[in-house]
């Protein structure tokens, strides 16, 4: 038993809002230098949508993660040979305009412009060139299902989805969305590490983090392709990868990272899972089926006596062990067994779990003859010749879980590999941790309702209590269980401390200058 | 006419030399960050697959065959004592030589009629395009004309190339050769000279350390087992490994 520490973070996405916030503290720390203006460390996806870069998750196009073939598991897109042969072209690498041009406005024109018939306005200008540009897309483009015929219809995750359930998913009346978070995955199987011809990515021992050396990096951009969540970014300006750093200088200090910390909607768990590194390569060469378990059979029970004492031989300091079992993370994916991997299916054992979101149907809209209704109104009172009437009493409350909003197989394939069972025992328990919550609440919900309910989920009441807890009322210090590093160790761990804004944030002292 | 022969035979060599050795040695010390392939990729993806891979297969072949030369020269006679052979060998580099030529072209075409290129092209690129777009003209021009270059190369030119490396420069027999070939010496050295100085230095970097290393990094601050031990000495040396 190899027992390594790695910090991970469970989105919760029924309480996502959509706000961005995650997304602009991000950028305004570690984006927003020449070269890094597309890039968003942390972005917001309108699930369905076809995502950033649009349609990233169609490894057909864009050929990354790692793939199973004959039994032997290699990378889709890059690895030795195929990184090695492609090296002076990359014939899988995104471009820019899979991405979006980055742009802004010329807004000195609207005060600068000379007096004249018209309103000056502020043009979009390119922010690669600085020319006028008609903006084509920007990272949210689809944002709350926007152009829907183009984009949630070209989302990936349709494919298995027949014509007749997308055209009930996109009648106007019952259309559906939520909000997808996404950042670096911070994977145990980090394709982008495996695809580095340089060797410059490589995962931190002490706390999971994978790092791009800014030093090392040569432009040679595999990790783009490899990554199959597109989350490693390549700098146009300075020719050197990028990708999100989780905040290090801020985690080693004990703070949230800036996504979480900012975060409106509270959905962001952090905290530490102790997991068996030996167990790694027999998970990613499992089944598709079985990926999901194998991923969870690797993390550990912090209180286990024998956890603990190889925990100990292997390095890992006691306030991380003490962490780990005060861990949010923990308590969602494997103590409650509520949060799953985004695209377990592309084998890089993502360590971001996701909370499914239930999208319970509140109110439906019906026909009804209201023709006795209107006799009964005054005769001048405007009539409403429409008998449509929303209807918000369900037969049960929330609805049952047929009658959800997104069909089964869209979120299953995007957290189970398409196993639609595991998503449903989630969407089991969520339900019934509400169903529980109402009766203890509200009242109106039988206690035999309730409790057949609670057993149907494989819950108990208490354990209800406690997910409602950590779900909805859950302290800051709830939600971060970070062990700082020690003080002593985090003087060697970085080259500097003191990184700020606008600088690349990978512990250079030396001014941010592209080579020549 | 000898004081030119002098100043670029035997002074630029040792100028390009020390400033390629000691230059490199320094931005690759000193300034990580600023040394990489700065590849256009990310901006223009289409274009670049008709320039970049005739040129750089090319030149890979173009290069291996003159240092192959250079350290065994015997090697290459005794390949070319056989005619068939030395057709092979002088067709296949011709070969190579004009893909190079081409690529170069298209590059050259591609960064500068691109508009986004712009912004991510110096002076410095152009200059390093026309001295290998010179360079190759005038290796293909020698190949052409003075023919069989592989064998005359190991016989004329590398003791030239040795007799530099011993501190002992003899140009006898290389003065006398015709200008293109001393352009060809010329414009050979002044590349190596202005390598630190360009994005040529990522020829220095080939991931050649992927072939054989494990596809998985796992990067440690301490000694993960000894760490814990207090009889573990602290060190006053930062790790090596950021």
């Amino acid at each position: 038993m190899d027992v390594r520490s790695q910090i991970a973070m469970v989105f919760h996405l029924d309480k996502c809002i959509g706000c961005h916030t995650c997304s602009i503290a991000c950028k305004n720390i570690w984006t927003d230098r020449k070269g890094a203006e597309y890039m968003w460390w942390n972005n917001v996806e309108t699930k369905p949508g076809t995502g950033y870069p649009t349609k990233w998750e169609d490894q057909e196009i864009y050929r990354g993660g790692w793939e199973k073939k004959n039994g032997k598991v290699s990378l889709k897109g890059a690895g030795k040979r195929r990184g090695l042969t492609n090296i002076f072209y990359n014939p899988n690498l995104p471009i820019i305009d899979d991405y979006y041009e980055p742009f802004t406005y010329k807004y000195l024109d609207l005060i600068e412009s000379p007096e004249g018939d018209d309103q000056p306005t502020a043009r979009p200008v390119s922010l690669i060139t600085g020319k006028p540009i008609d903006i084509k897309m920007g990272p949210n483009w689809d944002d709350d299902l926007s152009g829907t015929p183009d984009f949630a219809r070209n989302d990936p995750n349709m494919k298995n989805i027949s014509p007749e359930e997308q055209e009930v998913m996109f009648q106007l009346e019952k259309m559906a969305f939520f909000y997808l978070p996404r950042i670096c995955n911070h994977c145990l199987n980090p394709a982008c590490v495996a695809s580095c011809p340089s060797g410059a990515i490589y995962k931190r021992g002490e706390d999971g983090v994978v790092l791009i050396n800014q030093e090392v990096c040569r432009a040679w951009r595999m990790c783009v392709t490899a990554c199959p969540y597109k989350k490693s970014y390549y700098n146009w300006y300075t020719g050197k990868s990028e990708k999100c750093i989780l905040c290090y200088p801020r985690i080693e200090a004990g703070l949230a990272p800036a996504c979480m910390h900012s975060c409106v909607g509270r959905i962001r768990y952090l905290g530490v899972l102790l997991y068996d590194a030996d167990k790694i390569e027999s998970a990613v060469h499992g089944d598709d089926k079985d990926l999901i378990n194998n991923q969870l059979d690797l993390i550990l029970d912090p209180f286990d006596k024998d956890v603990i004492r190889a925990a100990k031989m292997n390095g890992v300091a006691d306030s991380t062990i003490h962490a780990a079992q005060f861990s949010p993370v923990y308590k969602f994916v494997k103590e409650w067994g509520l949060a799953l991997p985004l695209h377990p299916e592309f084998r890089t054992l993502p360590m971001l779990f996701y909370v499914p979101p239930l999208l319970p149907v509140m109110a439906t809209v019906k026909k009804v003859d209201n023709k006795e209704q209107q006799e009964k109104m005054d005769p001048i009172a405007k009539k409403w010749d429409d008998n449509w009437l929303y209807d918000t009493s369900t037969k049960e409350l929330w609805g049952t879980l047929d009658e959800i909003r997104f069909p089964l197989k869209y979120i299953a394939s995007l957290f189970s590999a398409g196993d639609e069972e595991i998503v449903k025992d989630k969407w089991k328990k969520l339900l019934a941790v509400r169903i529980h919550r109402r009766r203890v609440t509200v009242g109106d919900v039988s206690d035999e309702k309730a409790d057949a309910t609670l057993a149907d989920a494989g819950l108990t009441a208490a354990v209800a209590d406690a997910i409602y807890a950590l779900t909805s009322l859950p302290k800051f210090e709830e939600r971060f269980v970070i062990p700082a590093a020690h003080r002593e160790q985090a003087i060697e761990m970085m080259d500097f401390t003191g990184d700020t804004k606008g600088e690349a944030g990978f512990g250079i002292k030396g001014k941010v200058k592209r080579g020549i | 006419m000898d004081a030119l022969n002098n100043f670029f035979l035997i002074a630029l060599p040792y100028v390009a030399l020390a400033v390629f050795l000691i230059g490199s040695i320094y931005r690759y010390t000193y300034k990580g960050f600023q040394f990489s392939s700065l590849s256009s990729q990310f901006l223009e993806g289409r274009k670049l697959f008709y320039g970049s891979v005739p040129f750089h297969w090319g030149i890979l072949f173009i290069f291996t065959g003159h240092l192959v030369a250079f350290l065994i020269p015997r090697g290459i006679l005794a390949w070319n004592s056989q005619p068939l052979r030395l057709m092979i060998l002088e067709i296949s580099a011709f070969i190579f030589g004009i893909s190079m030529l081409v690529g170069l072209i298209n590059l050259l075409i591609r960064r500068y009629t691109t508009p986004r290129l712009r912004f991510v092209t110096n002076k410095m690129d152009f200059v390093i395009y026309m001295l290998l777009i010179l360079q190759t003209i005038t290796g293909l021009w020698i190949a052409y004309n003075f023919r069989w270059g592989s064998s005359w190369f190991s016989t004329l030119l590398v003791p030239y190339l040795h007799s530099i490396f011993k501190l002992q420069p003899d140009i006898s027999a290389v003065s006398l050769l015709p200008w293109t070939v001393k352009l060809h010496i010329i414009g050979a050295f002044t590349i190596i000279g202005i390598v630190p100085f360009s994005r040529l230095i990522h020829f220095l970097v080939p991931p050649i350390n992927y072939i054989w290393r494990p596809y998985q990094q796992v990067r440690w601050y301490w000694g993960r087992r000894k760490v814990r031990s207090p009889r573990t000495p602290w060190s006053l040396h930062r790790p090596k490994n950021n």
